[in-house]
């Protein structure tokens, strides 16, 4: 069931299905191996609350809210380390 | 400027062929360098390879009209006469550039730039540690068809995570040499160095082929543009089909630079895209699919081994960005950066203050008096004396931050900041610039350079003069003696020190608000999009932090210095002509004239230009309650803020014997108005103090700001925009306070 980045727990995963953003943004962030397919852990959030800590492909990346509530994932059951794969 | 021409490149030949025109080694002219082009993505440690290349010997400028820094050097450790240049791209993620810095690296590799004939060799940087990502912008690089090896950095760190590589594999996979290096250590550089120095002579192949398999609909249309292009005459410096692809596949491809490709190009980009989207082909990204699809296989062919699950990387971030004690380290680096810029740099710039001042009295000394005597000691001596007094702030902070940087810190800073800059348009990056020029807007205003986005970048640096900086204080410290009584605020606050605060609050608290206005006026543009990666941990090493604190340090010096010394001359001229009529001291009457000599000096600067202009901006400033003498007071300070205890006490012929600011505060405190009332009460202190505040005054501040900008568009708005504040707010300060009841 798709839901967005933001709604997984902390330390949660899933799989990116799409990532619903203007084409610049969403290039980008697919040129950074946020394709559909791969699987993303995220770690944290912020102190504040805004950005977040995500990882992937084995490489952490912070993302803002902003974009992350329009990355749509498939939350994958059990709690495991994100690797690599598309 | 390439040296070779393409005479018989022969029209419409399929792609592939003829992929390097003219750059046969017949054709190099040995008189010209030959470039190794060093390219890679943020954190893959490309700058390590390029210190380990060129020992500690590089050129930092500016490629032509922008910004963006240009680092070369000459490689060590091979003869000198193969004239070998490594020219270090900046840090890259992709070929689709969204950051000048990666134009700057896809115009270099796509040889488009004037100023640098084609790469020789690209040196792709790729990080074993991160492999996926790192390929998929090599991968890129390789296809474009220069002769490209691949360093393979990090070995050491993949292998503490687990994973072998194995590099023979890497390099089927790629068609390219591949050399695993540890740059930090310097294993493996040998073996890169030798695989340049044989690329003079051998010139190896780049790849002929696309790395990637594409859905049919776009491998046919890049084909069919590849063709074309390669059919549209010119000599071709890249690979067409690679070309191709990126044409299609990129939206700004053809818009950034319309003029580089015929009518027909542009036609044909805009038919293939059309028969694309009717076969249902998202040309934006099913390349970027296509790659990671490829680069992921070729990850698992090459690598042995899992990746373990949690680094100490990762331990460490727990800690470090945890919401209680992440945030307490955040202000504890913070507060250590700020105090150390404040006392560690005091000594030695009390010593270059010494030292200048030596060098000052040893010169009047010496010279006979007159003319070129004052212009050598107040205007030459001084004018360095004023670029070098900073020096100690710009050298520690560029320690601080090349350590933060190196560490891996830095990027946490943003990470934990990036909410409260968000909240007025800028981003965590900006965070310590801004922190850091309450020292001195000066390194503050060099250290945005770590801001990729060129909005964010400008809003910064536009602000940064309002943080209260260091120079400032002899200002507040003086008006705050002179006409704040020390008074206890609710029993124990200090009426003095709660001034002071407040003035440095006024001012920041402004920033951000001017930073809010800017963003969503001037500097208008889409939020970009914040992407910050956070590297693993590293050990810095001192080599690269020392280097990179130097360079910057270099830079200052070299054109900010120039622009400083010359307007420091410029001011000396002003405040010494004309000069004042008068008879020449005479021997016998020495011991008098000693004794009026202060008199005179006063006398003098207020006949001069200086003193005129003073008088000539007193309408001006009449109405925040100035006089003509806190004018030439304004007028003096351009130079420097401080200027200001030194003007006023040569305006009211104070002794520079003794405690200049004491004295000078009882003076003030004696001064009246033309009606008998007292000149500097608070209320005039708190307006000066905010005029203060605000108004650019800072002739250093300006030439950086025309450096890092590239234009005298940004300094003189920036000038402006702050006079405005400052008579604004001061204006409101003296009315509000004269309404109240003040005087």
């Amino acid at each position: 069931m798709a839901q967005t980045l933001t709604t997984l727990p902390p330390g949660g995963a899933g799989t990116i299905l799409q990532v619903e953003l203007p084409e610049e943004s969403r290039s980008r962030l697919m040129e950074l191996g946020l394709v559909p397919g791969t699987v993303v852990e995220l770690l944290r959030f912020a102190p504040l609350g805004d950005p977040l800590e995500i990882h992937f492909r084995g490489c952490h990346l912070t993302l803002r809210r902003h974009e992350a509530d329009h990355i749509l994932v498939d939350p994958m059951p059990a709690a495991g380390s994100a690797s690599a794969g598309a | 400027m390439s040296s070779v021409s393409d005479p018989s490149h022969p029209l419409g030949s399929p792609p592939g062929s003829a992929r390097h025109p003219g750059m046969s080694p017949a054709n190099r002219d040995p008189k010209e360098p030959f470039y190794v082009v060093l390219t890679g993505n943020p954190n893959s440690g490309k700058t390590t390879v390029f210190n380990a290349l060129t020992g500690l010997r590089a050129k930092v400028a500016n490629y032509a009209g922008v910004t963006v820094e240009r680092k070369e050097g000459r490689m060590q450790g091979v003869p000198e006469e193969l004239r070998i240049r490594v020219l270090d791209l900046p840090g890259t993620y992709s070929l689709s550039p969204q950051s000048l810095d990666e134009r700057i690296s896809r115009d270099v590799l796509f040889n488009q730039l004037e100023e640098l004939p084609a790469p020789g060799l690209v040196v792709v940087v790729v990080d074993a540690s991160n492999l996926q990502r790192n390929l998929y912008y090599a991968t890129q690089v390789i296809e474009l068809g220069h002769p490209t090896v691949v360093a393979l950095n990090m070995v050491d760190v993949a292998e503490a995570n687990g994973v072998q590589i194995d590099d023979r594999r890497l390099a089927e996979a790629l068609g390219v040499k591949v050399i695993p290096v540890v740059a930090s250590t310097g294993k493996g550089v040998p073996e890169l160095r030798q695989t340049i120095q044989s690329a003079v002579r051998e010139r190896p192949m780049g790849a002929d082929r696309l790395l990637l398999e594409l859905p049919t609909p776009l491998r046919q249309a890049t084909r069919t543009l590849a063709q074309q292009l390669a059919a549209v005459g010119g000599p071709r410096k890249v690979a067409p089909e690679a070309e191709a692809l990126l044409m299609l596949s990129n939206e700004k491809a053809l818009a950034s630079n319309p003029e580089r490709y015929p009518g027909e190009v542009h036609e044909m980009v805009k038919h293939l895209r059309g028969r694309l989207e009717a076969a249902q082909v998202d040309w934006h990204s099913a390349a970027i699919e296509g790659r990671y699809a490829a680069v992921s296989a070729i990850q698992e062919q090459v690598s042995q081994g899992v990746a373990q699950g949690e680094t100490f990387s990762d331990k460490l971030d727990r800690v470090l960005t945890h919401r209680l004690w992440g945030t307490l380290i955040f202000l504890a680096v913070m507060a250590l950066l700020f105090q150390s810029i404040f006392t560690l740099a005091r000594g030695p710039m009390e010593a270059l203050q010494a030292g200048t001042d030596w060098a000052a009295g040893w010169v009047a000394g010496v010279m006979p008096p007159g003319d070129l005597n004052s212009l050598l000691v107040d205007g030459v001596i001084a004018g360095v004396g004023a670029v070098i007094i900073f020096l100690p702030q710009i050298l520690l902070l560029f320690l601080f931050i090349g350590f933060l940087e190196d560490t891996g810190y830095m990027a946490r800073a943003a990470f934990l900041m990036d909410r409260i800059m968000g909240k007025v348009g800028l981003h965590g990056k900006s965070f310590i610039p801004l922190v850091s020029s309450f020292a001195c807007a000066i390194p503050g205003i060099m250290a945005t350079r770590t801001i990729e986005n060129h909005k964010d970048r400008l809003a910064t640096i536009l602000i940064a003069p309002l943080m209260g900086c260091s120079a400032r204080l002899p200002v507040y410290t003086l008006l705050i003696a002179a006409c704040i009584p020390d008074v206890r605020v609710l029993g124990f606050l200090g009426l003095p020190g709660l001034t002071l605060l407040g003035m440095y609050m006024l001012g920041a608290g402004v920033a951000l608000g001017m930073a809010w206005l800017f963003k969503r006026t001037l500097l208008k543009g889409e939020p970009p999009l914040l992407i910050i990666e956070l590297p693993p941990y590293r050990l810095p090493l001192a080599k690269t932090v020392l280097r990179h604190m130097w360079d910057r340090s270099k830079v200052f010096l070299r054109r900010a210095g120039t622009v400083i010394l010359g307007i420091n001359i410029l001011l000396w001229a002003l405040a010494s002509y004309p000069r004042l009529e008068g008879p020449p001291a005479g021997g016998a009457e020495g011991a008098v004239q000693a004794f009026a000599g202060e008199e005179e000096d006063s006398l003098a600067l207020r006949h001069s230009m200086a003193g005129r202009l003073g008088r000539l901006i007193e309408p001006v400033i009449e109405p925040l309650g100035f006089d003509w003498k806190i004018g030439i007071g304004i007028v003096m300070s351009f130079a420097a803020r401080e200027v200001f205890v030194s003007t006023m006490s040569t305006v009211y012929s104070v002794s520079e014997n003794g405690d200049v600011t004491e004295g000078l505060a009882q003076v003030f405190k004696q001064q009246t108005r033309a009606d008998g009332r007292p000149m500097y009460t608070p209320l005039l202190g708190v307006t000066l103090m905010v005029f203060y505040v605000f108004a650019l005054q800072c002739v250093s501040t300006v030439a950086i700001v025309r450096r890092e900008t590239n234009s005298w568009k940004w300094p003189i708005f920036q000038w402006f925009y702050m006079a405005v504040l400052a008579w604004g707010f001061a204006f409101l300060t003296w009315r509000v306070g004269l309404w109240l009841g003040y005087s």
